[in-house]
């Protein structure tokens, strides 16, 4: 009795010894905080992914390490809540492909057990993969991809920084509408152009109920296939049509090949405004050249934008530094995203994927402390998504894309009508 | 633009288009005709002669029509050391042999591609090939003019070649009996060598001018490819003709459908000819 006594008094100063080591790992520190970030870098966009993740890449930098800017996390070394944790971005292959693009989120989750995934840039892959992410109970934040059924889905896991495109669309018409008033332009018909996967078709319907409400005649209305491998009818029922204003929907590729038909067919829309994608990514001028003149885009960033806030200016340096490219609005939400679940994570103070999600729920993250003209993010409590994103309007000039709407942002004057092909 | 002129701007940019998935889609039928196997790294040859054209005129400043005959040289030789180290392995080898070897090499190029060029696009700058003709109201664009006009010549040499040249005769012996023509001397090797060259040649003329109107980047190929194929069923499979009048079928279906029905259902009607041909006439429009 008295042996056992004795054996147990030197037993449990061991026993706690050992758990109290066990027990370091599993409550205190972690080292790195894995995110999963699947993007196209194969396939006809693997140009956009490369870019995509060199924005990751610098957010993770200015995270990780001390540098001296004026930006959240950027004095401190890793995430200070979890006492300097690393951020790793993990990048995964989505090649474009909705269906490779849930297994890479099923297996990103399955292997490399990341605390968060962030993606996809195309709307179709970002509904299959958060749907594994929704599975599996990974928080997957969307910085990106704009198709509004994305959180119409009541998921418990997906949450979206970015604007939607119907907050975009708002945006064109609203543009449209001010130009009217403060030009006398005229404008009374539109064409809807769109590509044929999520994005395109999301935002055609849009578009179409809008132009509806706002009292325009739609003229023509055209569809064409993702990749095509030439759109001469498109481009000569649009010449037919006639419309005043183009509402175009399309990736790189397919951006390219329109304005290059324009030309080949001698027909110059007074404008065409672009949604994003293709024509926010910078192949547009180096595949174009100065044919990318004068073509409109609803836009999450412009790089004038940087003109009035030296902060933003300073990072598109240093990504510049990275790429040897200016950021595009693809890649400045794509790097804001990053912070928004930063600060998430900091002040979940874990890596716990409730915690995150209960942290994310609750984010006001200031519109002072964004590169992006947006007045914050602020999560709806049911559908996950971000009610402060707001959108720009650009217009190309010369190989940049320059602010022109909203008025009080813009720092030229929109050209509308666009001169012809022959009188550039 | 009048009703009449609305046609023929139609049906002309059809016929434009058509020629290059013409070209494309010869080298698949000389390659199935000679050998009797599918070589799906056709449109990777494309992507690898549009390529071509893009660094010559990058490196040398050399205009991209001047540049089609080097990238058709430079195919050539390629086609022809891949049949000498890889194809002839499986000359006669189960068709699943084939289909594997020749995909997996289209694999291998496009990565290639990827891990040496990048995923950008890219576009020439205009040369001197460049501007619209305007014939009455109906507008082209010199870029896509000029692309059809050397695929046509192209084509027509290789059908030159084919019909009145003795090593064409040759390739057309080997093609009908291998072991009868080896009997009468023909080096059946060679024949297949040449088969296999010249077809990455059609590929490689056609990429580099259509680099004059389109983009460049690595997965190019598989863009065109599928419509090459298309135009060689119907044509008929191993038919240099039919491949070409099937490239010109597919092209003008293409157009005429998505201007005067429904640009959605352009392509529906191309490949429902294709699935017509294959129900009514399996062996397509020329096939022996």
């Amino acid at each position: 009795m008295k042996r056992s006594l004795v054996r147990l008094a030197i037993m449990l100063p061991v026993l706690a010894l050992v758990f109290g080591l066990l027990a370091v790992p599993i409550l205190g520190k972690v080292d790195t905080v894995k995110v999963g970030v699947i993007y196209p870098l194969t396939g006809s966009a693997a140009a956009t992914g490369k870019d995509y993740i060199a924005a990751y890449q610098l957010a993770a930098d200015i995270v990780n390490n001390k540098m001296d800017l004026d930006f959240p996390f950027a004095r401190t070394e890793g995430i200070p809540a979890l006492g300097g944790a690393m951020i790793e971005i993990v990048p995964a292959d989505s090649q474009g492909s909705p269906e490779v693009g849930r297994a890479e989120a099923e297996r990103l989750i399955s292997s490399v057990k990341p605390t968060a995934l962030m993606g996809c840039h195309h709307s179709a892959v970002t509904k299959t993969a958060s749907q594994a992410a929704e599975r599996f109970g990974t928080v997957f934040l969307c910085p990106d991809s704009t198709s509004p059924a994305l959180t119409e889905r009541g998921y418990e896991w997906f949450f979206r920084s970015g604007p939607t495109d119907t907050t975009f669309i708002e945006d064109t018409f609203d543009f449209i509408e001010d130009l009217k008033k403060a030009r006398g332009l005229k404008v009374e018909t539109v064409a809807i152009v769109s590509e044929d996967t999520e994005f395109g078709k999301n935002i055609s319907v849009v578009e179409e109920q809008m132009a509806a409400t706002r009292g325009y005649r739609v003229v023509e209305k055209i569809t064409f296939q993702n990749n095509s491998t030439n759109v001469n009818s498109e481009v000569l029922r649009l010449k037919r049509a006639n419309p005043d204003v183009i509402l175009m929907a399309a990736y790189t590729s397919d951006t390219i090949l329109f304005v290059r038909t324009f030309k080949e067919q001698k027909y110059t829309p007074p404008a065409v405004i672009g949604q994003r994608a293709g024509f926010i990514s910078p192949e547009i001028f180096t595949t174009l050249g100065k044919d990318a003149d004068y073509l409109f885009t609803t836009n999450v960033w412009a790089p004038d934008l940087g003109e009035k806030r030296p902060i933003v200016k300073r990072i598109n340096e240093l990504y510049r530094a990275k790429t040897g490219k200016d950021l595009t609005g693809d890649y400045a939400r794509a790097f804001t995203g990053a912070f928004i679940l930063v600060d998430a994570i900091n002040r979940a103070g874990s890596v716990n994927p409730e915690a995150i999600r209960k942290a994310l729920l609750a984010t006001d993250y200031p519109g002072s402390q964004l590169i992006v003209p947006w007045a914050g993010v602020r999560f709806d409590q049911k559908t996950h998504q971000n009610t402060l994103g707001r959108g720009i309007i650009t217009q190309a000039i010369g190989g940049v894309y320059r602010t022109v709407w909203p008025f009080d942002l813009a720092s030229q004057e929109a050209v509308w009508p666009v001169p012809a092909w022959d009188k550039r | 633009m009048s009703g009449t002129q609305v046609f023929a701007q139609t049906v002309l940019n059809g016929l434009l288009m058509g020629c290059i998935i013409a070209l494309v889609a010869i080298g698949i039928a000389l390659i199935r005709g000679v050998m009797d196997m599918v070589n799906f790294a056709q449109g990777e040859f494309l992507m690898l002669g549009m390529y071509c054209a893009f660094w010559v005129n990058r490196l040398t400043g050399l205009d991209p029509l001047l540049t089609a005959p080097i990238a058709g040289a430079v195919l050539f030789v390629l086609g022809a050391v891949m049949y000498k180290t890889l194809v002839r392995r499986v000359v006669g080898a189960p068709m699943l042999a084939q289909v594997l070897l020749t995909f997996g090499f289209s694999i291998v190029l496009v990565n290639t591609a990827l891990f040496l060029w990048g995923a950008e696009f890219r576009t020439i700058p205009e040369t001197w090939i460049r501007g619209n003709v305007d014939i009455g109201g109906v507008v082209i664009g010199v870029t896509t003019l000029v692309p059809a006009v050397v695929s046509v010549i192209m084509a027509a040499g290789v059908y030159w070649f084919m019909v009145k040249t003795r090593m064409g005769r040759a390739l057309q012996a080997t093609a009908m009996n291998k072991h009868a023509a080896a009997l009468v001397g023909i080096d059946t090797e060679r024949v297949y060598a040449l088969a296999f060259g010249l077809a990455s040649a059609c590929a490689g003329v056609a990429g580099s001018v259509l680099a004059l109107s389109y983009y460049v980047f690595p997965m190019v190929g598989t863009v065109f490819n599928l419509f090459a194929f298309v135009a060689v069923a119907l044509g008929g499979f191993g038919s240099i003709p039919g491949a070409f009048i099937g490239g010109l079928i597919i092209g003008v279906a293409d157009s005429v459908t998505g201007f005067y029905v429904s640009t959605a259902f352009k392509y529906v009607v191309a490949f429902g000819i294709y699935l017509a041909t294959v129900i009514w006439r399996p062996k397509g429009l020329f096939g022996w």
